[in-house]
């Protein structure tokens, strides 16, 4: 068995006085792309930024390789080798290309794939002939590139991954799972948001759906593919 | 004018406008990272010259011990700035944006008693730049070397910063930080650090920019205020965040000083115009019609709505009329068992109750912050003095009708104001009171200039402090009851769903603009009020009560009580008019007491003093229950 990359236990997040998590727990194991599906506010991306300590746990535990890091300030845990990909993509829209490479840098860890500006180029090639454009002015597809890359720059050994299939078009889509298929390949766990069954299905090995802050369901993809009454309750729109 | 003295001119503003850029690119720079508005950062730059000034004291009048003293001074100002990062911002970066400006006041009076500790109330005249103290002909007048030499130091610092900001991984930290410094912690970025290493360059800058005055201007304990606010109407001038913006924006100003100084007074028409009394103004005249023609300065560039209050502001809750009645006797009753000391005191404390309670109407639930509250305060001041003294008026029609004149300067100041948001908008309000301010301290033969106006006593049935502080307890009163029941009337909840989403408030059919001209004039109407009272009850005015010092005592006692409860702002002018008189009575350096004291709440209870009561009780009661 797979050692376990991240493991989350009953966590509770509040905004402000809104009770968003109720109690998440998920994990997700070395080399594996895990999904968390579910309905808009049903705390998908809330889950991520607790995960990410953006937003501050309430309650509950979150281990990455072992470590507790929910208490841990994001910078520290981004350090520790857990890469965070924002909803809304959050470019530096002043910087170029190269420059929002540059602030994710980080330097190398032991187990993780080492990531240069050139291999990054070399998964998104779309970004190549762009390295000084600012963000800016970048289409939303390309947007959605750099930030995974700039994620990678820091050379994390499992990334979180806000809905990288929003707003994209079909062909984008297809490109976007292919890498994430390269960054199973390279030994990367991911836990990704996502709305986007197909999307998931395509690259996912295990998927979890959470409902009003809790997880509702937890299987491999197959198992769920096998399940029309659960996609109906709490998937279909 | 001729050709060689325009040119004469234009090198003087040149000049002139090398300190002025240093100072405003630091703050910039620190504004963009951190988003904090750093009132002190114009007591770095005080410091910065002190520190030059005694430091060529010690390494000798050399042109080396000089440009090491200059070089140390502002590299000593810089660990100034990571003290105060270190010490005191870093542990409130979570606090509500207006609380950090609150603690930043409060840095501004330590350094100032600072400095009169250690370099004492005299200005002191600096030598000048041994080397450099000659005269370079051009144009058959004489300029001085060293003006020469600062009119070169501008484009080099501005060269620098732009190959820190632009080639190295630290500029790109900071311009990325600048737009979204979460995301930039998210990707493994120590924001503590990135912000200390701002925080020092910043300061350095204001350090440098005050060490590079001293051969020029003598080093003295106003240069803080007035310095913060040239770099404000610099900052906003040319773009906030912008560098190349504020160099831009200060050779502009520099200059347009030197030629108001250069030409002097002009006979046009038959009128005569002193365009040398117009050098106090015409900064903010520039920066009136920028903001109004490219409401993001020069070189700025179009932000997200900012707001400078809190994120989510609680709701309000309405004032409780039985407790309010309970109060009412109290301080009906205080003058049978106080003193007459103790009746003066609670007359002024009533005076700024109703100050800071128009004050907090327009920044918290309004939010519209302003910087320039005074104006309004001190308009009304002069109104009632001018109608008494000038006018003839009876006093008591002068004391009502002062207020009208101050809504009336509160109409046209609003217009202008309410374009803006953010801090665009709180600078905007500066400007109009520093305006306000040039004129009344200038216009000797109307205003009495700096001397102020005389003899403004109430009539003879209201004379006694007694019954005096009973008429300023029914006007002031009255005032606060006005305010708080309009928080509360549908006007009221528009302005404060205005606060919360302007694009929602717009879409759902208020007018948003008219309403927040209107509180704009009502608070300004109200401030006059207080002004007015205040007036009579001192029985003499000076430009002091227009002045920024004014301004920020408003916000201190607004953001002391607490922004977010009703009664804070009361409690806070309380508090503060007490507590400064008590302490001034007692020591020279109450500033510093203040400051200390404020800087402790701040840490202490990040919601003000009455939110952060309101949460022990809170806290008390969920523990008992």
């Amino acid at each position: 068995m797979l050692p376990t990359m991240l493991q989350v236990k009953d966590l509770h997040a509040y905004y402000g006085r809104a009770h968003i998590l109720q109690g998440v727990s998920l994990e997700a194991q070395a080399g594996e792309v895990v999904a968390l599906l579910g309905r808009n506010g049903a705390g998908k991306s809330t889950a991520l930024k607790a995960i990410m300590g953006l937003v501050p746990p309430a309650r509950g535990e979150v281990s990455f390789e072992g470590k507790r890091i929910e208490r841990l300030p994001p910078y520290r845990i981004a350090r520790l080798g857990l890469g965070y990909v924002p909803e809304e993509r959050r470019i530096f829209t002043d910087l170029t290309v190269m420059e929002n490479l540059e602030v994710g840098r980080q330097a190398g860890r032991g187990a993780a794939p080492v990531w240069t500006e050139d291999r990054l180029f070399a998964l998104f090639p779309n970004l190549a002939g762009m390295r000084d454009r600012p963000g800016g002015r970048m289409s939303g597809g390309e947007q959605q590139m750099l930030t995974i890359a700039r994620t990678l720059m820091g050379n994390p050994r499992c990334v979180l991954l806000d809905e990288p299939s929003e707003g994209l078009a079909p062909i984008i889509v297809e490109q976007m799972a292919q890498s994430i298929r390269t960054l199973k390949g390279e030994g990367l766990s991911v836990l990704l948001c996502e709305q986007n069954l197909h999307f998931s299905q395509a690259v996912a090995d295990r998927a979890y759906i959470i409902e009003k802050g809790q997880i509702r369901f937890g299987g491999t993809m197959a198992e769920l593919a096998s399940d029309a009454s659960l996609r109906e309750q709490y998937l279909s729109v | 004018m001729t050709f060689a003295s325009i040119i004469i001119q234009l090198l003087n503003g040149l000049a002139a406008a090398a300190s002025l850029f240093l100072v405003s690119a630091g703050l910039s720079l620190i504004f963009g990272v951190t988003r904090i508005v750093n009132f002190a950062h114009g007591s770095l730059y005080m410091l910065g010259l002190y520190g030059a000034y005694s430091l060529i004291q010690a390494l000798g009048r050399t042109p080396m011990g000089f440009w090491s003293a200059v070089v140390l001074a502002a590299l000593a100002v810089g660990l100034v700035g990571v003290l105060i990062e270190v010490l005191v911002l870093r542990r409130i970066y979570r606090a509500p944006e207006l609380f950090q400006l609150l603690a930043t006041f409060a840095v501004v009076l330590v350094i100032k008693d600072i400095a009169l500790f250690v370099w004492g109330a005299e200005d002191l005249v600096g030598p000048r730049a041994p080397g450099l103290s000659m005269a370079v002909e051009i144009l058959g007048k004489r300029i001085p070397a060293y003006d020469l030499l600062l009119i070169a130091i501008g484009p080099v610092v501005l060269g620098v910063m732009w190959l820190l900001l632009t080639r190295t991984r630290w500029g790109a930290l900071v311009r990325a930080a600048t737009q979204d410094r979460e995301m930039v912690g998210a990707l493994g970025v120590d924001q503590a650090r990135l912000f200390t290493s701002v925080f020092f360059v910043g300061s350095v800058l204001a350090g440098l920019g005050g060490a590079l005055q001293i051969p020029r201007e003598p080093a003295n304990l106003e240069l803080d205020l007035a310095i913060i606010a040239d770099a404000f109407v610099i900052t906003v001038v040319g773009g906030l965040g912008s560098i190349g913006g504020a160099f831009l924006a200060a050779i502009i100003i520099g200059v347009a000083k030197a030629f108001c100084i250069g030409i002097g007074t002009v006979t046009w028409f038959g009128f005569e115009i002193s365009f040398s009394k117009l050098t106090l103004v015409v900064e903010f005249l520039i920066m009136a019609v920028v903001l109004v023609a490219r409401p993001y300065g020069l070189l700025g560039k179009p932000q997200a709505v900012q707001r400078i209050a809190a994120d989510l502001a609680p709701p309000l809750t309405a004032p409780s009329w039985k407790i309010a009645l309970v109060w009412v006797v109290l301080l009906l009753g205080v003058p049978l068992v106080a003193d007459r000391y103790i009746t003066i005191m609670l007359t002024d404390i009533v005076c700024f109750a109703l100050f800071a309670v128009s004050l907090h109407f327009i920044m918290g639930p309004a939010g519209m912050v302003s910087f320039g509250h005074a104006a309004y305060f001190g308009l009304g001041a002069y109104a009632a003095g001018l109608l008494f003294k000038r006018a003839g008026l009876p006093m008591e029609a002068a004391l009502l009708l002062a207020p009208l004149c101050a809504g009336a300067f509160a109409v046209v100041y609003g217009w202008f104001c309410v374009r803006l948001s953010g801090v665009y908008l709180a600078m905007l309000t500066l400007a109009f009171a520093q305006i306000s301010w040039s004129i009344v301290f200038q216009w000797d033969s109307v205003t009495g200039g700096s001397n102020g106006v005389f003899g403004i006593w109430p009539s003879a049935w209201l004379a006694g402090k007694t019954t005096y502080y009973y008429l300023a307890l029914a006007c002031c009163g009255t005032g606060i009851a006005l305010l708080w029941r309009v928080l509360f009337s549908p006007f009221g909840a528009a302005l404060r769903a205005g606060r919360d989403s302007p694009l929602r408030a717009e879409a759902i059919g208020i007018d948003l603009r008219g309403f927040q001209w209107a509180a704009f004039v009502l608070v300004g109407a109200l401030a006059g009020l207080a002004g007015s009272v205040y007036a009579f009850s001192k029985g003499s005015i000076s430009p002091s009560t227009i002045s920024i010092g004014q301004s920020t005592d408003g916000l201190i006692m607004v953001l002391l009580g607490g922004v977010e409860t009703l009664t804070g702002p009361v409690v806070g002018a309380a508090v503060y008019t007490w507590v400064r008189d008590a302490v001034a009575r007692h020591t020279e350096f109450w500033r510093a007491v203040m400051g200390g004291i404020i800087l402790l709440i701040v840490l202490l209870f990040p919601q003000g003093l009455v939110g952060g009561l309101k949460a022990l009780f809170l806290r008390w009661k969920e523990q008992r229950a």
